[in-house]
């Protein structure tokens, strides 16, 4: 099934060997698909594939799969799961028409929501590319992804914080300080989540039981989870350890998930046993994953698909398993990926657009590293951004410093302030739970100064 | 006009957190108080100083002058740079920082030739931080260096690398005919930790050897894993990889000792 892809601009013609190539060229400009060799040569040839691209009618990628069917068990999901019904309604439009229609006042929450299944990931990556950020931000607000444990996750007005309380050595101590730091500051409705010193199964179970004491000692309305393989949580969910989430890093081809010791019926399992202990309480989505644009180049494992497609393909993978979080770690893997702030902020736009247009409870780990070309205020932007397009969740950690991953993310303080400027809560359970316990007021507030709620008193004064 | 104190005086419209003692437990930036609900002025700037001192540490050039007089002590320097000409290209190009530009493939060529296969051959890199380098490899190697010659394990050169990444020890000890690669290198810079040194090291190198196939000891600087702790790590892993033929994932690591949980509740305040 081959199509010709090309287009004249002046006196130049711009042929694309194919439909993976028209997607990798269109894809605004980074650094990962540069060192793949699949970006743009240029910046009008750029453009020129978006203009092929924005010509290709959607039903071109379920004829034309990028990756072949029989090569890879990610596309076998897509194609096979692909929802001939829910496509119908732009089952013969363009990705330009697609464009259109997805600013139009048609496509509303309601219609959004039916249409998920009926999209392949990649259709929603090609659209993204020709959109700009306000495009991405706009129908991105449309769109809500409602999930439940112990919390509702994801409702309109609503923006929820994971709790990271990372420690280099899992030192008791110094995780329940910065526990309590996050409480104190609102932070924690998403999931009160570590990432542990060792993968050693014993010390997943002690976290995984020391978390589970805390939230109960406290009556706190949300879930933990220790982000450890999901090999291991299956053995500590063997072990009787009380796990609430299982944790996964997934990717969008079979081979980058082969280099993360994952399969689809590895993931089953997972889940399986995730769903066997019914721990939650409004509801029972108990996977959380987290994605990140150049994982696959970084597995080789891209088959010389641009990056940003591929990780659209990895959200196909999480809406398999309905799971209660999907994270983009967007600023985590390096320069070499995503160089610098402007291409970290687009990338958690898309990540999230995509995401939620395909059904996936989307959150973004607003972040970066010391070797990338990007700062605080790049940060900020994003994560202004991401508040207005109604992410589901961002990270929360003391003072925007991971001491244990060595990066930075959004702090207790970053998501007061996006709370404050756009009027958002945390989840209602948990909201409750902050203002019976005075620690914010009706109007989300914070109000600890010089005492702490009692609970929080007194376990200071046994410190 | 009167004058404000800085550090004694309360801080205006400031909100402090009473919880600020439990920092023995850990350096995260936790009870750093708030201006309404955003970071008050001074551990905004405190952050502020802790990203730029990272950021300068992963543009710093290694300086390769002061660096050769230190490593002249322990034997001869050789100079090689990788195919990343510059900063930048290094940056986005981890393929080109593992590779061996031309004049250095020819060097260690011309060094080989006239000397025999060493045990170990040391690469000391600047990787994402030169100043890892600068502050740390000679007080590591003072103590390194003397335990492999009572060990009886003859030196290579010291290779000087510029803009280069761990791999790059690969075709180094390769050129070399070394038994084991030796390879310090700068980290990526922390917030908290812009001078972190890694330590990795390769038995029987070869271009393309597996990440698998290395082991490493990281965090090695003045305020973390100590230089003695760390030298006695390394001798002992070497003499380990010697004896098995092999490193990486088939060497058993018994230097895990990165957990203090315990049984999770003694010392957490919030189950007592």
């Amino acid at each position: 099934m081959s199509a010709d892809y090309k287009t004249v601009i002046g006196q130049h013609t711009y042929r694309f060997s194919g439909l993976r190539d028209v997607m990798a060229k269109a894809s605004p400009r980074r650094s990962g698909d540069e060192l793949a060799g699949v970006a743009a040569r240029s910046a009008e040839e750029r453009v020129a594939a978006q203009m092929v691209l924005a010509d290709t009618p959607l039903k071109a990628f379920l004829n034309d799969p990028l990756i072949p069917y029989e090569d890879d068990e990610v596309t076998r999901l897509i194609i096979d799961g692909h929802d001939k019904s829910a496509f119908s309604p732009v089952s013969s439009m363009t990705v330009g028409d697609f464009r259109n229609w997805l600013l139009s006042e048609a496509a509303d929450a309601s219609v959004l929501k039916r249409l998920s299944r009926g999209l392949m990931p990649e259709m929603a990556a090609a659209v993204s590319k020709i959109m700009r950020l306000q495009d991405l931000v706009l129908v991105g607000s449309r769109m809500r992804v409602e999930t439940a444990f112990r919390n509702t996750i994801g409702l309109p007005g609503r923006l929820s914080t994971r709790l990271q309380p990372n420690h280099p050595t899992d030192n008791p101590a110094g995780i329940a300080a910065s526990i309590l730091d996050g409480l104190l500051y609102g932070s924690g409705d998403a999931v009160i989540g570590i990432n542990p010193a060792t993968d050693n199964t014993g010390n997943v179970v002690t976290l995984i039981k020391m978390l589970d004491e805390i939230i109960q000692r406290y009556n706190i309305p949300t879930q933990s989870c220790v982000l450890t393989h999901v090999t291991t949580s299956i053995e500590a969910i063997e072990r009787g350890a009380p796990v609430d989430l299982v944790f996964q890093s997934i990717a969008g081809t079979q081979a980058a998930n082969e280099g993360f010791g994952i399969s689809l019926s590895l993931l089953k399992e997972g889940f399986e046993a995730a769903q066997s202990l019914k721990r939650g309480s409004v509801g029972q989505d108990a996977m959380y994953f987290e994605t990140g644009q150049g994982s696959a180049l970084s597995a080789n494992g891209h088959h010389d698909v641009d990056q940003q497609t591929l990780e659209a393909r990895a959200y196909a993978v999480a809406r398999e398993f309905s799971p209660l979080l999907v994270n983009t770690v967007v600023g985590f893997i390096g320069p070499e990926y995503l160089f610098d702030g402007k291409q970290i902020i687009r990338a958690g736009l898309e990540d999230h657009f995509c995401g939620k247009l395909l059904g996936v409870p989307m959150g973004c780990d607003v972040c970066y590293t010391n070797h990338a070309e990007a700062d605080q205020d790049d940060m900020d932007v994003l994560l202004t951004l991401l508040g207005t397009a109604g992410c589901n969740f961002i990270m929360g950690i003391p003072g925007s410093d991971d001491i244990m991953l060595n990066y930075q993310t959004t702090s207790f303080h970053d998501a007061q302030y996006a709370r404050q400027l756009l009027g958002l809560a945390p989840a209602p359970e948990f909201d409750q739970w902050l203002q019976d316990m005075a620690i914010s007021d009706a109007g989300h507030r914070l109000l600890v100064g010089e005492k702490l709620p009692a609970p929080f008193q007194h376990a200071l004064e046994q410190s | 006009m009167k004058q404000i104190a800085s550090d004694a005086t309360e801080q205006v419209s400031v909100i402090d957190n009473p919880w600020a003692s439990l920092r023995q437990y850990t350096d995260a930036r936790i009870g750093l108080g708030r201006a309404g609900s955003s970071q008050p002025t001074r551990p905004h700037l405190a952050f502020q100083l802790a990203h730029a001192q990272a950021r300068d540490a992963v543009h710093l050039a290694l300086d390769t002058e002061k660096m050769t007089q230190e490593l002249a002590e322990f034997g001869d320097v050789i100079h090689v740079s990788s195919q990343a000409t510059d900063r930048a290209t290094y940056l986005c190009r981890p393929d080109l920082g593992r590779r061996l530009d031309a004049e250095s493939t020819e060097r260690l060529e011309q060094w080989a030739a006239s000397g025999a296969p060493p045990c170990l051959s040391l690469v000391v890199a600047d990787g994402l931080s030169a100043r890892a380098i600068h502050e740390n490899v000679r007080a590591f190697l003072n103590i390194f260096v003397p335990m492999a010659r009572d060990e009886g394990w003859s030196l290579g050169p010291i290779v000087l690398a510029e803009q280069a990444r761990v791999a790059l020890g690969d075709p180094v000890g390769e050129l070399l005919g070394a038994e084991v690669e030796v390879m310090l290198i700068g980290e990526r810079p922390g917030l908290s930790s812009p001078d972190s040194l890694g330590i990795y090291f390769t038995y029987h190198p070869h271009s393309g050897c597996r990440d698998s196939e290395r082991n490493c000891i990281s965090n090695v600087r003045r305020a973390g894993q100590g230089y003695e702790e760390a030298a006695r790590l390394l001798h002992y892993l070497i003499r380990e990889a010697k004896a098995l033929g092999a490193s990486g994932v088939a060497l058993k690591d018994n230097s895990d000792t990165s957990s203090e949980l315990g049984n999770g509740r003694d010392g957490n305040f919030l189950l007592s």
